[in-house]
Formats: C-alpha cells, structure tokens, sequence
C-alpha cells in the first residue's frame, strides 16, 4: 500500500537534512506509529508523505510509493488529485488547520460532494444536521474540530490517511474517542495509516508497528509488541523509561542531553552522546538497521549483546499524617464566571512537604481553582487560609509575603516570561521585587536559582525563545524557587512537553518537593499524577467527586468518573502480576 | 446562589456597540469644534488686511473702515468666531471675498469634480491593490514580488507631485502626447463629459493610492499563506486559486479593510496635489486659489470640509478595525 524508499528532506539551502533515507511499508488496514522528541523530524516525514515539504524546506530525494502512482515524480495537478484520492494529512491542532472563515459544511463539500457531507460526520460522531454544517470551526469544541479534520481527510476515501498528533491538545476522554475512530476507519475501510506522536502510551495502544525516529533517521522498527517489549535500541528503552504509568509509583527517567540540531555533523551513531552505552566506535561509525528478530530491526552496534536493562523504579508512596500540618486549605469556595458557577462547594487541604494532584477534564474548573488560590480570580467565595492565616481572595490584598510564598508555574512557558528580557533578567526582577537584592547579590540568587532546575550559570543571558520548551519551563520553575516560596502551583505544566523532557520536570518537582516544598499540581494526564502525586484530588464540573491518596485513588477508585477517567488513559505497561521480579 | 449582585453586561452586546458609536459622534464633534478655532485663528493669522484685499491697493480710508464695520472685523475675535460659527451651523458659510459669490454656491461644483476624481481613483485603487498584493504574496520573494516592493517604495518616498508631473509630462507633452496635460473642464460641465482629462488626474492618484495600499495587502496575505489552514488546504489538493480567493481572501480582509479605509482618508491630502497639479477645478485647487488670493471664508470652508471628511473615513476604519477584532 505505502512504501516509502530512501526518504530525505533538507533544508532548501543545502546541507543539513532533517529527515535522512527513512524507508517505511505500511499495509491496507495497518497503522504504522512513528514516535520521536521534538525535532526528530517525524513532522517533516508525515508532511512529505503528501509530497509536500515546508517553505525552506525540500524533498531530496527517495520515493513516496502508494498503490503504483510515485507521489513525488507527479505533476502539480496530479499531485493535487493524489492528495485527495490516496492520501489525506489530519493535523496536530484542527482548530488552526480548520479555516476559520468557512462554515464546515462547505469545507467538507470542497472535498467530498455536498450530499454526503452530513453522512460524513455522523459517521464521525458528530451531528450531520444542516445547523451543524453551518458552523464555522470556532462554534465547534477541539474534539469536535478535530472530529471535523478526520471527517474531512476520509471525505475522498484516500488509500493512506497521515495522523500528525492528533490528540495533543485534546483530554483523555476525547482522545480515546478519537483513537478508536482511528483504528475504526483504518482496520474497518483497507486505509492504511501512519500516526506520528511523540506519546509511546498512545502508540502502543493503537499502532500495529511502531517506527521510531531520532535525529531524522529510522533507529527501531518492528511490532508493537516487539519494539514495546523488547526494546533493541537504547534510545527506545530510554523513550520508554520516560513514559508514566497509572499503575504503580514509576521513577521516570529523564533521557540526558538534547536532540541534535539539523546539520550538526557526526560520524557515528546520533544518540552516543545520549547513550549508556555507548562504546568508542558508535562515535565513529554509523550503524545499519539490523534485524533483532524477524520483522524487528534497529540500527544499533551493540544490537543482540544483552545491554544491561535499565531498570524502573517503583518507588513507595510517601507517608503522610493526614492533614496534621496543612500548609493550605480551602473550604467552600464556590467560583464563577459571568453568571455561571464553575466551582461548587470546593474543599480539601494540602499538608506541608506534599504533593496534591487535581485531576479533571479540560472545562472541569481546576484551573480556575488553581487561578481562585494564588488570588487571580475575582468572583468567588469560600474560606482560604495559608499557614494558618486567612488569605484574601484577591492577591492584591495579600500582602508581599503572602504572595512571595505562594508561587504560580503557568502551562504555556513561552507566555510566562518577557520575549525581551534575557531569562536571568526575569528570575532577578522577581528578587528585586520580593528581597530588593540588585547587581551581585542578586546574581548569585539567579545562578542558584538556575542551579537547582540543572541549567548551566551561561542560561541566564539567554532570552526565552532560544530555549526549548523543557528548558524554558525550567526557567519558569526556578524564577517561582528565588522566591523561595512554601507553596508551588503547577497549572498543566508538563502537557506541552515531550514525554522524556516531561519526565525531567516531573522529577525536579518531586525532588523538590522531598526538600519540603509543597506542590499542588493541576492536571489531567493520571500517569504524571501516580509518578509524583501523594494525594488527589478529582474535580468534575466543579465539584470534587474524589479525594484521597493516590494509590487508593488509583488502585481503587469508587467514583464512576475515576474510573472512567483512567479506563480513557492510555496505558503502555501491563499490571504488574504478583510476585514477578521487576525488569 | 452568591450574593454577588455585579450586573452582567457580556449578555447584552447591542447598546454597548450604541454607546460606543454615540460616544465616535460626540467625540467627533468636539474634535470639528476644536478644528473650526484652529481653522478660524489661523486663518486670520494669515498677513494682510482684509479690507484691502476686497477694495484694493487704491481704497480710501473712509471706504475701507465702511468695509471693515460691514464685514465685521471691528468687532473682537470671539464675536467674529461666533458670527462665522452660526453661519456654517446654519448652513451659511459666507460670501467670498473676492467675487462676492456666497461660498456654498461656488464650491458645489468643485466638490462634485473633487468627489468624482476621488472615488473613481478608489474604486480602482482597492481591487488594483488587492491583485497586485495577492499577486506579491503568493510569488514572494521573486522577481515579481522585488519589483513591485521596490518600485512602491520608490513611489510613496518621491513627493506627491512628481508621479502627476511625470506622468503630464510623458502622456500629456513631448513624448507621447495623447492625453490633455491640464484638466479644463468648464465650470457647470460634469466631469464625465471630459473623460480624456480624467485619466491622467486618476492614474496619478492610483499609482499613490496602490503603491501603498498593496504593500499592506501583501503583508496581510503573507500572513494569511503561512497560516496552517492555508498548509492545509494545500495538502487537501485544492487549487491555487481557489485557496487564494476562497480560503485566504475572507482571511486577509480583516487586516486590510482599515487600512484600505485610512488610505481613503490619506488620499484627501493628494487630492489637493494632483489636483493642483493637473489644474483640475476641484476643492484642491480651490483651496490653493484662496490662500493665495487671502479669500478667508473659502479657505476656512475647505478645510473643515476636509476635516470633517478625515474624521468620518477614520471613524469608518476604527469601526472596521473593531468588527474584525470582535469576529476573531
């Protein structure tokens, strides 16, 4: 069906290609995974499955085979046909791919015919009445939009559909749902599929063989089963051991190092800078994709030696006198928007030295809580205190200490620090604020501050779009640390993250947390939550339906909600059975 | 439920839009209340005895003080200001000074020529500019798209009358010779009847109004192309045009509408070049007649009529700004 030779993709310059001779077959009714970090290039692949590259970019060379028409040898009409009739590209965030001036009903029609439209996304899962055409994407929620991108990429019943992270931005329960509407139309309707994300969780439950890339290049390929449960190369097992889970308490370990840069030269194998181990001639020569075992191949030197397994570690919960010294309380507190209420009746307490998770689909109001306890939202009631003191609602009206002492980490890094300062310049205008340090005393606090999130002294010149997303939410994390604050929020922070820098976030908030610092850590991704979390709190519609400590909330939940909230999580590991040895 | 009795405005957007645009209308007449003493003081300001002016070098005293007590300028400023004030409140802008025409009657006609000069050169500037803008976008950074940035900035950095006298020059006298170089139209004639002395006058104005208008055009479009829905309509194999005009077109509209409605107001300013520069009777050429001939009342018409034009076209483009901002 799809069969794709000696890929590459360069930039239009010359020089440095981000993907580099992929090879790829994918059958009728099979979806091919390929999961990589950020800069992989797994985008760029995807893209030039359609014959496409990006402005800058150019395809250089290889094939691009589906049925018996070559995609990258047609001319710009028949490339315009082929990207209807065989493939069709679903994109990672519908609600910018979606145009926004265009009612959905005539964006499907310029695709399929006019008729068949309402068919098309009831077959979708959406209402194909003539009122629902009629809306423009931004009436539509992101997993209806994105129910809309699918609807529209089989409109012509193409041979191929690409899937580019399509559940990113999406909560666990719609992504389940876009998942099986997924398998359904590829296993059900002989369409082949690829699925690219940088979610081995997702991947594996989904995906009939995985293909893993780093640095633009095939490093593992093979089954589900095989490249999942046996890792052959140490990049995948690495990938791997970032990946949380909701069964048991994982010590998620962070992959050292970054991603090359297109065009950074080497001579050898991409990750030995990366790897455990590597030995001196993965720096000198590069590996072919060998086969591990049938249909299973990794291009690795050391492939077939046993590598020592790197071990998981489950570590135990941490034990806590249930609100002895809570450090935060909240009871009552009841908040709204406009007219309508978002949040009923909210209580619980966050002891000192803990980590309270708040769990809950997006629109469940936990982020407004979040908001409503460091004083930013206006309209609500109910009781705060703070180590023992009330705390306004308004942070206004707290005080400077108060303030200092409770700090907020926002989702989205990039919008929480000034593009024009260089990042030192923003954790130091916090010092100047709270302690009044100037020049070099408060130098020394930036370096420290930079110290404990592990970036280098040098970071502090740096102004925040030169960092990748891993390193700017540290950045966020050790401007709240100068603060030297009792309290942390953390609003989603790990969710634009790749799952390998995430679990290097999570595990400096754990790490601080063991210093005694208090976390509240608001989410929806329940593997994250079982990795750091000591208690939880599950939020629906604004109410708490569930509060406890994580093991008991997870192992056994009570409430329906739970239950159905973790049924929709997507899990990479088999429960552990009893008695098994670990590894 | 709270006790939380905040009236909630977000329900009722309608009179929110109504107090806004009345408070544009109000702000709007203070702004011409303003102009009008600005407009009054300065022409006063201007050298020369009025009197003098109407009668002559060779006036006697007598006469000039008799003029002076029969236009009013024996009394003191302010009741001079309110005199003029009620007047143009009242629909009486005065007589001139020169001809002793009353105002109204002699500017009607201009204004007509003016108005029709300038809404043919818009009626070509705006879809010239989306064209050639889009045109740029879609081919950007080629041959085609340098070209056209070069030349439009060499055109808006040259002074505004340079493009009318090139093109007088090139169309109207040696080289070519095919189009009237001056634009006679005789007063009570309607400016159709003379379509020859048209062209050149609204070229001018066009290559001025597009040379700009078409740079903010294909800034909009750029915009628009790199967006991922445009990438996607890509990958959905449809046409170029039909990405152009269907999927980028409705997009780009919002940022181009008020600035198409500011180059409107722009254009007023090389109205009264052109104008001047093709000799064409409009209210430019009006204008520049009476400061010369110190014809108070004529000038001082002029420009509040060319105020209020400025403020209404700004108003219209703040409105437009405001539409698409709240559709987004």
């Amino acid at each position: 069906m799809l069969e794709v030779r000696d890929l590459t993709v360069g930039l239009s310059g010359g020089g440095a290609e981000i993907v580099r001779g992929v090879s790829l077959e994918v059958r009728a009714g099979e979806i091919m995974g390929v999961v990589g970090e950020s800069g992989s290039g797994k985008s760029t692949m995807a893209l030039a499955l359609l014959g496409y590259a990006r402005r800058g970019t150019r395809v250089t060379g290889g094939s691009v085979l589906i049925e018996d028409t070559e995609l990258l040898s047609l001319t710009v009409r028949g490339l315009r046909a082929a990207r209807r009739e065989l493939v069709a590209y679903v994109p990672q965030d519908p609600g910018a791919a979606l145009n926004p001036a265009i009612r959905i009903g005539n964006q499907l029609a310029e695709i399929g015919d006019r008729a068949g439209a309402g068919e098309l996304l009831e077959s979708v899962g959406l209402p194909g009445s003539r009122e629902f055409l009629r809306r423009r994407p931004g009436e539509l929620s992101g997993g209806q939009q994105q129910r809309v991108a699918i609807a529209m990429a089989v409109a012509a019943r193409p041979r191929l559909i690409v899937l580019d992270e399509p559940t990113t931005g999406l909560d666990v329960s719609t992504q389940r749902r876009v998942l099986e509407l997924v398998r359904d139309l590829c296993h059900g309707s002989a369409m082949a599929g690829v699925y690219i994300s940088h979610d081995l969780a997702v991947v594996g439950n989904l995906a009939d063989r995985v293909t893993v890339l780093y640095a633009g290049r095939i490093v593992e390929t093979g089954t589900v089963g095989a490249v999942i449960g046996a890792p052959a190369h140490p990049y995948s097992r690495a990938l791997l051991g970032s990946v949380p889970s909701t069964r048991e308490r994982r010590e998620l370990v962070p992959i050292p190092g970054r991603a090359p840069q297109p065009g950074e030269q080497s001579a050898g194998c991409r990750f030995t800078p990366r790897c455990a181990h590597a030995i001196a001639e993965c720096g000198t020569r590069e590996p072919a994709l060998t086969l591990a075992a049938p249909g299973h191949a990794a291009r690795c030197l050391r492939i077939g030696e046993r590598l020592g397994r790197t071990e998981t570690l489950v570590l135990p919960a941490k034990e806590t006198t249930e609100g002895a010294d809570a450090v935060l309380t909240v009871s009552g507190l009841n908040a709204h928007y406009g007219a309508r209420q978002v949040l009923f009746d909210v209580s619980f307490a966050l002891p000192r030295g803990n980590c309270l998770a708040v769990v809950g689909e997006s629109g469940s109001g936990k982020t407004t809580m979040a908001r409503c306890l460091i004083g930013l939202h206006d309209r609500q009631d109910g009781e705060l205190s703070f180590a023992g003191a009330r705390l306004p609602a308004s942070a206004g009206a707290r005080g400077r200490e108060m303030q200092r002492r409770i700090q907020y980490i926002f989702q989205n890094s990039h919008g929480a620090l000034n593009p024009r300062h260089p990042v030192g310049d923003s954790i130091a205008l916090a010092l100047r604020h709270f302690f009044g340090l100037r020049g070099k005393q408060a130098a020394d606090r930036v370096r420290g501050a930079l110290e404990r999130v592990e970036l280098p002294e040098r970071f502090a010149q740096r102004y925040p779009a030169e960092l990748s997303g891993g390193q700017r939410q540290r950045v966020a994390i050790a401007r709240a640390l100068a603060c030297d604050p009792t309290v942390l929020i953390c609003d989603e922070v790990t969710s634009a993250l790749d799952v390998s820098v995430q679990a290097s976030v999570v595990e400096l908030l754990r790490s601080l947390c063991e210093d005694g610092l208090s976390l509240l850590f608001v989410t929806h991704d329940l593997g994250v939550v079982r990795s750091i979390a000591d208690s939880v709190v599950v939020l629906n519609r604004g109410r708490i339906v569930e509060h406890g400590r994580t093991d008991s909330i997870l192992g056994t939940p009570e409430h329906d909600y739970t239950r159905a909230l973790l049924a929709d999580t997507p899990e990479l590991f088999t429960a552990p059975e009893p008695g098994s040895v670990p590894g | 439920m709270v006790a939380n009795a905040e009236p909630i405005i977000e329900s009722r957007p309608v009179p929110r839009v109504l107090r806004w645009l009345g408070m544009r209308v109000l702000f709007g007449v203070l702004t011409l209340f303003l102009v009008s003493v600005l407009i009054f003081l300065a022409t006063e300001a201007l050298p020369g005895d009025v009197a003098r002016i109407v009668l002559g070098t060779n006036a006697t005293p007598e006469k000039l003080a008799a003029v002076r007590v029969q236009l009013g300028l024996d009394q003191t400023l302010v009741a001079q200001y309110w005199h003029w004030l009620r007047g143009v409140l009242t629909g009486d802008l005065g007589t001139s000074l020169i001809n002793h025409y009353p105002v109204g009657e002699l500017l009607a006609g201009r204004l007509l020529n003016s108005l029709v000069l300038g809404v043919f050169a818009l009626v070509l500037i705006l879809p010239l500019s989306l064209l050639t803008g889009m045109l740029a976008a879609r081919l950007r950074d080629r041959f085609y798209d340098k070209t056209l940035l070069g030349s439009s900035m060499i055109a808006n950095a040259l002074p505004d009358f340079v493009i009318g006298t090139v093109l007088a020059a090139l169309f109207g006298t040696t080289l070519f010779h095919v189009l009237p170089p001056v634009a006679l139209i005789p007063p009570g004639d309607l400016p159709w009847w003379h379509p020859a002395d048209l062209v050149l006058p609204i070229a001018a104005m066009v290559i001025m109004g597009v040379a700009y208008l078409s740079r903010l055009v294909r800034v909009a479009f750029i915009d628009v192309l790199q967006s991922e829905y445009i990438q996607q309509a890509v990958l959905n194999g449809l046409s170029m045009r039909r990405i152009l005009f269907r999927h980028a077109l409705p997009n780009a509209l919002g940022p181009i509408t008020p600035a198409a409605s500011l180059v409107a107001a722009y254009s007023l300013a090389g109205l009264i070049v052109v104008e001047n520069v093709f000799s064409y009777p409009g209210i430019g050429t009006a204008l520049v007649d009476a400061v010369g001939n110190h014809d108070l009342p004529i000038v001082q018409a002029i420009v509040l009529f060319m105020a209020a034009a400025f403020y209404v076209l700004n108003t219209l483009a703040d409105v437009l700004a405001n539409r698409t901002r709240r559709r987004r």
